[in-house]
């Protein structure tokens, strides 16, 4: 099989400014953009390095626990009575979720660059939890910002960074969540550029982060691609993942990208429904969610009539956030993936189906993923195959679940 | 003064020569309208024109201003709050010249608020209310091809900043795309009131000046006092106080317009 034009120029993207089509780029201060200048080549000097690349697989071998396996939901698949639904399982990854491949990447490169302190973002507490890991197992100082919102809300894993050595800074900005976090940490990167490495935490930012996160998350997607072909004979039918930031949506998509049968869907939060504009669901809503920059990249962005970034509402901290990955923005645009939305409810009655039939407590996050297959499996022929990223483990959230459940 | 009003950049242009005659360097402050609220912000920004200074920064609010630090942070969330867009910016601009402040006015904001709005269509109205230039602190000279064309149609200035961090190459980018002035940036930071001055500083003014030619060469962040006036008075063309005024106008128009006139250049 050749490849036509667009698909080639899909396996490229980004280009050499970080344009995936019309989105992404580096809207920084200038302080930044040397930084993000020896940032790029230093990843490509890296991904170039048989050395760093054998590093980064062995331990994710012998430290992360890949490859996650692949398990068929029987029961979920016999319930629903259409597609059987397989479950990418990166809840069983070291730290219990996907966001260690990235964490590690990143950490690899700090370490090869000479940068003894990184800093990261956390929304949910998934990636300051890993980006903690990383640092402690290679001897950086990790400094964590979050929001005190999310603070409150992922108690937990707060413990857990501050365990493996971690400092976590409360940010009491804004809406306090995932957003504010997001720009202490880009102000502390401004004020230490010299000396700090940003381990960011999703496929968002200035280029070479969407890039970057995406390379090292297309583990996922790769290993899925090949156990796929190996249990099951062929590929899925249809890839479902949900969509934050959109680095576990990424990894998944990305090794899939050039088998045109197979339909990917990302799944954002609804919230308390696109109509109430209580939600993150940045492709649903085009009232306010607009073509924009927060953050370094011009994606989509939920955004008010002056152009002033929303705040966003989600049971799930880790979706949480008012833009999206530019990748994503140039999927949606070119039709490669589609986007849909759960809402809160249907998060949390797809969390206790799966817990019910499978035994698998998925996140918050991953449960949105659930929810869409809840939705869409029974609309598919019997023969049909879903592979859906549980991108993480609900541990962190059963707090909010008791919670919500109660005041249900 | 020439008696024909001219805006945009030869009006920037215009207060450089004059400054350079008088052998000074130029002050522009920086103030956000809507705090504390937007007539306050407006008499704030007349009462300094009355004290002589020499041009304007007027602080756009956006709601993740990540440039910028806590006093400038809080300030402009409080006009978020207050109900100031960018409309309203526009609208006090156009208040400003009415009330006879004619020193040049530089928008400085986020990109988003101008995206929204309409690249074109903001920069168009922005020359039409008065205001001479923009400054944008994320937009680097790469992504700045729509906004420096239109500010290139309405004769308005496009500043770029450049900061310690910069190299050689993108000091020569950032030279050579300039208009009005360089915005430079005296630390690797946010903004705010700093003690001292950073050490570093002539050096870098040097490797600037190496490649800037007769660009004029504005300095910012961390300037509050009149010992820091003092010092860069010789090495710039001109410098810019933003979160030390923005925390006097936090107690009114007497004590912004007071610490405006201690910082006039000597």
């Amino acid at each position: 099989m050749t490849l036509d034009k667009n698909q080639a120029q899909q396996s490229v993207f980004p280009d050499e400014r970080g344009y995936f089509g019309d989105f992404g780029g580096r809207f920084v201060p200038e302080t930044l953009m040397p930084a993000l200048d020896e940032l790029t080549v230093a990843y490509r000097e890296a991904m170039a390095d048989e050395a760093f690349r054998a590093r980064l697989a062995h331990l994710q071998a012998t430290y992360t626990g890949r490859p996650t396996p692949v398990t068929y939901a029987a029961r979920l698949s016999e319930q629903l009575g259409g597609a059987r639904i397989y479950l990418k399982r990166e809840d069983l990854a070291h730290t219990g979720a996907h966001k260690i491949n990235n964490a590690l990447g990143q950490a690899l490169l700090a370490q090869r660059m000479g940068k003894q302190r990184v800093i990261a973002e956390t929304g949910a507490g998934q990636h300051g939890v890993a980006s903690a890991t990383a640092a402690a197992l290679l001897g950086l100082e990790c400094h964590v910002y979050m929001g005190t919102v999310d603070m409150a809300r992922q108690q937990p894993n707060v413990f857990r960074m501050r365990l493996m050595g971690a400092e976590v800074i409360p940010v009491e900005s804004g809406s306090k969540t995932l957003k504010d976090a997001i720009n202490e940490a880009i102000r502390d990167w401004v004020t230490n550029v010299r000396t700090t490495f940003y381990l960011l935490g999703s496929a968002l930012g200035p280029h070479p982060y969407p890039m970057m996160v995406r390379d090292f998350q297309s583990v996922i997607g790769i290993e899925a691609r090949q156990q796929m072909l190996d249990q099951v004979g062929r590929l899925p039918d249809v890839c479902v993942a949900c969509v934050g930031g959109g680095s576990n949506s990424i990894g998944l998509f990305h090794a899939f990208r050039d088998d045109h049968d197979v339909e990917l869907i990302g799944v954002e939060a609804g919230g308390h429904g696109i109509a109430s504009h209580e939600h993150a669901a940045r492709f649903a809503d085009p009232d306010i969610g607009r073509p924009g920059v927060l953050h370094g990249t011009f994606s989509f962005v939920m955004q008010d009539d002056d152009g002033q970034i929303m705040n966003t509402h989600s049971i799930s901290a880790g979706l949480d956030y008012p833009s999206v990955g530019p990748e994503h923005a140039y999927l949606r645009q070119t039709e490669r993936a589609f986007y849909t939305s759960a809402t809160d409810d249907e998060a949390l009655d797809a969390l206790q189906t799966l817990s019910k039939l499978e035994g698998i407590i998925p996140a918050l996050e991953s449960a949105h993923a659930v929810a869409e297959a809840i939705k869409r499996a029974p609309t598919m022929p019997k023969d049909s195959i879903m592979l859906i990223n549980l991108s993480g483990r609900g541990d962190k959230d059963l707090d909010t679940v008791i919670h919500a459940l109660e005041e249900r | 003064m020439p008696d024909v009003i001219t805006h945009g950049l030869a009006a920037i242009a215009a207060m450089f020569a004059q400054t350079k005659t008088e052998g000074r360097s130029a002050f522009l402050p920086y103030f956000p309208i809507g705090y504390p609220d937007y007539e306050q912000s407006i008499a704030i920004i007349e009462s300094m024109a009355q004290a002589g200074v020499d041009g304007f920064e007027i602080g756009i609010p956006f709601s993740d201003p990540l440039a910028d630090g806590p006093v400038i942070q809080a300030a402009t969330q409080r006009a978020l709050e207050q109900g100031t867009t960018l409309r309203k910016c526009l609208a006090a601009v156009r208040e400003l010249r009415a009330r006879g402040v004619d020193q040049p006015m530089l928008l400085m904001g986020y990109v988003n608020p101008f995206m929204r709005y309409g690249v074109e269509a903001f920069v168009k109205d922005a020359r039409a209310a008065g205001a001479d230039g923009l400054i944008v602190p994320d937009l680097p000279p790469e992504e700045s091809a729509r906004f420096a064309q239109a500010c290139r149609n309405q004769g308005l200035a496009l500043v770029f900043m450049l900061a310690p961090t910069s190299s050689k190459e993108r000091i020569a980018l950032v030279a050579q795309q300039a208009t009005g002035f360089i915005y430079v940036v005296s630390l690797t930071g946010i903004t705010g009131a700093r003690r001292d001055l950073p050490p570093d500083l002539q050096d870098f003014i040097t490797r600037v000046r190496a490649e800037s030619g007769a660009t004029p060469l504005v300095l910012g962040f961390g300037i509050s006092q009149p010992e820091h006036v003092a010092m860069v008075g010789k090495l710039v063309d001109g410098y810019i106080v933003g979160s030390a005024l923005v925390r006097a106008g936090g107690e009114g128009v007497a004590a912004a317009r007071a610490l405006a006139e201690q910082l006039l250049p000597s």
